[in-house]
């Protein structure tokens, strides 16, 4: 696109040393806006682009991030991972000697994968079908929302501003509003509620022989204390989920090139059609950053399951077993951090797939 | 108490889950949007309140208890308290302000910080920077950090004048691995069935005395459309009470004891034993327990849809209920777990947890503090003090053997009686046991999943807590 390239060439500031004695005078000609002959150089004939200033800025603007990313992220994560292999209470020598204060080796990940603590499996089972719910439930039904709203719907702001909210919401306010819904007793807890009122207290549906008494029966439902509570927590998340694909799907769908549209509409491709084969390959990019969003909010889940049980079983993600275990009074810093380390190695796996396919795609 | 403010707040969980999005650090755009309102919520949580010696005033008719130490002593003292509930805080104030009648020289400063940060945070702020004197529980909750160095030997104070006002199961309950005593004992509760007298004169129900009648009494509630046994398990500690109870009825204190302490095995049959007639007795608990938390479930018996429930301070929510609907403290009373006839119902034993006060090693104040602290603890360990506290909060009573039970609620009359009358006194399960054992995934988890599924094979079941117990060394 010249044009763009164009108008990337006329941003280039006057205050730029290159630019000092360039001609005042507009001009649209790139050559005139840019005068290459006039750059800097550095050793014989060879034209470079940055100053020494230049360098100096975007060495800090790099390096600071860098040096920071560095000590914070990566720096934790070793910290983390010499902390696994002691049995550590977080006070006092680490390894001085003692019970709590020991150099346990790979100790801490045998009791993990050999099931000696069993919540592990467990938890590591919840965040898979965390996951999955989230990846083949609620970003399609995301992805569904924000193709509807593409279209020229009226009140479309409104729509959108409906299904955005969750998003805006943390996920600790997500749980409580959550909890309102599921409360086990009818006069505390909305579902229960409904189907408490609709077994009760409707004339027509409570006499019905079968039908009241369904609705009599499951109006007592623990819904986040059965064995499957996992599943009405997903569903909490996915309320939140689909709001944040719908939002950067549309953003996608905005910035799609209409004419590709019409011309699947001139080749006779029905709407579907234009979806599945136009629109969603050309959204590949949209659609990664989608699918590592996802793998990373499944990974990441934490707040609903603690605020609705404080993590304890059914409701164990590796997130709540990290917490119960190093952060509280469990005092297993040692244990939780063999956990962490698991899973920073788990979540590495996303990243590394996403960042290597960007790169691919710039190459190109 | 130890988690009855458990309830999972907004604030806690914000607050770690700041942590976690620092942590991952790639994240969408949605996260950094919460990002400053969960910051701003972690901020109001583990900012505390401050209430500096607030000058509450002493509920009228309280005497001033005599002065334990001279009063010409001078100082400051720093006190990090977990009692961040109405009631509580307001009756711990009342037990400082009397402290400052009796030693104006010594400034009181109150840390009052939020239940729950208070309890998941306890590692860190005692490594950290804690006040002179914190809140704490008894047994092995205060031996976990007692052995860590983290609190201060206060041997002293009960070789003197405050040992001789306990018993020695008190003095057991605050005393180390290492035979030093690292707590002042304060107030207690027993964990008794609860029961609405005017709902059972209607129904003609009566107090049950042993297994068999407690029995045929849910039988008969759930005829009556009455849910037998309530249960509010939401935050993970109620239902230890009934293995607790079970466990001491069925096979007696030194078993329960012992098992607590890792002497004796969970692969025990006896312990299935526990297990299989606590099966016998769910299909007449309250359904929903796992969702619903204690207040609750309290609630439904206080509104007479359910018949009795095993708690300790029930009065708690009664009294907030007392607001709007009078009437409704005078309606309640308890009744002791029955006997079993396993000949240990003699024991007559029971949980009754004992909270207290600590000396943190770790504030950077305590070395000019000491003798001022020192002077506060003892304080706190007098019976006048604690009656002071147990009249601003009637759910609990005090501990010193001087405190004067007269102007106690009938309620905790009786708690005195019941505590007087039983031969072993345990204090809970979480505090009879290993912290990293019983927190939330760890027997926390294993009763729920019992709970959930009680008709599961008992033998993988209790093989597995006890491989569980058996990873966590000492």
């Amino acid at each position: 696109m010249p044009d763009k390239a164009a108008s990337a060439a006329a941003s280039v500031q006057p205050g730029d040393p290159g630019l000092a004695g360039a001609a005042v005078t507009p001009s649209t000609r790139l050559f005139d806006r840019f005068p290459f002959n006039r750059m800097p150089f550095i050793g014989r004939q060879r034209w470079h682009l940055l100053t020494r200033r230049d360098k100096f800025v975007l060495a800090l603007m790099v390096g600071i991030p860098l040096v920071l990313d560095i000590a914070l992220i990566w720096g934790s994560i070793v910290v983390d991972f010499l902390w696994s292999l002691t049995d550590w209470h977080g006070n006092g020598a680490i390894t001085g000697g003692g019970v709590g204060h020991q150099y346990v080796g790979l100790n801490n990940y045998g009791q993990l994968f050999t099931g000696t603590y069993p919540f592990f499996w467990t938890a590591a089972l919840h965040n898979v079908f965390w996951l999955a719910f989230l990846m083949f439930v609620a970003t399609p039904l995301g992805i569904l929302m924000a193709v509807i709203l593409d279209g020229h719907i009226k009140g479309m702001a409104f729509y959108r501003t409906v299904f955005y909210l969750p998003v805006v919401l943390s996920l600790a306010l997500v749980g409580i509003i959550w909890q309102l819904q599921y409360a086990p007793d009818w006069d505390r807890g909305f579902i229960n509620g409904t189907l408490h009122f609709f077994g009760y207290q409707v004339p027509l549906i409570k006499d019905i022989p079968f039908v009241g008494k369904w609705f009599r029966d499951v109006s007592t439902t623990d819904w986040v204390g059965g064995p499957l509570s996992i599943i009405p927590t997903v569903i909490a998340a996915t309320w939140r989920h689909v709001g944040y694909v719908t939002i950067l799907y549309l953003a996608g769908l905005k910035g799609f090139d209409p004419t590709l549209r019409e011309a699947a509409a001139i080749d006779g491709a029905n709407s579907r059609q234009t979806f599945f084969k136009v629109v969603f390959p050309v959204m590949k990019p949209i659609n990664i950053m989608i699918v590592v969003i996802t793998t990373i909010e499944a990974l990441r889940a934490f707040d609903l399951a603690f605020i609705t049980n404080g993590g304890r079983s059914p409701l164990e993600l590796l997130s709540t077993l990290i917490t119960n275990n190093a952060l509280s009074e469990s005092t297993r810093i040692g244990f939780g951090s063999a956990i962490a380390v698991i899973l920073a190695i788990v979540s590495l796996v996303p990243i590394v797939i996403f960042l290597a396919m960007t790169m691919r795609e710039e190459k190109k | 108490m130890a988690d009855q403010e458990n309830r999972a707040g907004l604030l806690s969980g914000g607050q770690v889950s700041r942590r976690e999005i620092l942590k991952k650090g790639l994240i969408g755009a949605a996260g950094l949007t919460v990002l400053p309102a969960v910051i701003a919520a972690c901020s109001s949580s583990s900012t505390a309140t401050s209430t500096p010696a607030a000058p509450v005033a002493t509920p009228a008719g309280a005497t001033p208890p005599p002065a334990a130490t001279p009063a010409a002593a001078t100082g400051k003292v720093t006190l990090g308290s977990n009692l961040s509930d109405a009631t509580p805080k307001a009756a711990l104030a009342a037990a400082v302000a009397a402290f400052n009648v009796a030693n104006p020289g010594i400034t009181v400063t109150t840390n009052t910080i939020d239940h729950n940060t208070f309890q998941t945070t306890l590692n860190t702020y005692l490594g950290a920077t804690p006040e002179d004197v914190i809140t704490w529980f008894s047994g092995y909750r205060m031996r976990a950090f007692a052995d860590q160095g983290l609190f201060v030997d206060i041997s002293d104070l009960w070789a003197g004048a405050t040992g001789k006002l306990y018993t020695d199961a008190v003095k057991t309950a605050c005393t180390s691995y290492d035979g030093k005593q690292y707590m002042i004992p304060f107030d207690t509760y027993a964990w008794t069935v609860y029961y609405v007298p005017s709902l059972w004169k209607a129904k003609g129900y009566t107090v049950p005395t042993t297994l068999a009648d407690f029995k045929t009494l849910a039988a008969k509630m759930k005829n009556d459309g009455i849910v037998p046994i309530g249960l509010g398990q939401k935050d993970g500690w109620p239902a230890m009470g009934t293995f607790d109870i079970i466990d001491l009825r069925e096979n007696g204190y030194q078993f329960h004891v012992d098992l607590m302490a890792g002497k004796n095995k969970w692969t025990d049959p006896k312990v299935a034993n526990v297990f299989n007639v606590w099966k016998d007795l769910l299909p007449y608990y309250q359904t929903g327990a796992a969702g619903r938390n204690w207040q609750d479930a309290v609630n439904g018996l206080l509104a007479k849809t359910t018949g009795m429930m095993l708690q300790p301070q029930a009065v708690q929510v009664a009294i907030e209920l007392e607001k709007t609907k009078p009437g409704t403290l005078a309606d309640l009373d308890f009744f002791s777990w029955p006997g079993h006839g396993k000949g240990f119902d003699d024991e007559a034993a029971l949980d009754a947890p004992i909270d207290g006060f600590m000396l943190a090693k770790n504030s950077p104040n305590l070395a000019a503090d000491t003798a001022s602290a020192k002077t506060l603890l003892a304080f706190f360990g007098l019976g006048a003090t604690q009656g002071i506290y147990a009249k601003a909060d009637s759910s609990l009573i005090a501990v010193a053997s001087d405190a004067d039970t007269s102007g106690y609620t009938a309620l905790q009359k009786k708690q005195v009686a019941v505590i007087g009358a039983a031969k072993k006194l345990t204090q809970f399960l979480d505090r009879d046991s290993n912290p990293a054992f019983t927190g939330p995934n760890g027997m926390g988890s294993f009763l729920i999943d019992f709970l959930s599924k009680p008709d599961q094979d008992l033998t993988p079941f209790l093989a597995k807590i006890q491989a569980f117990q058996d990873s966590l060394g000492s």
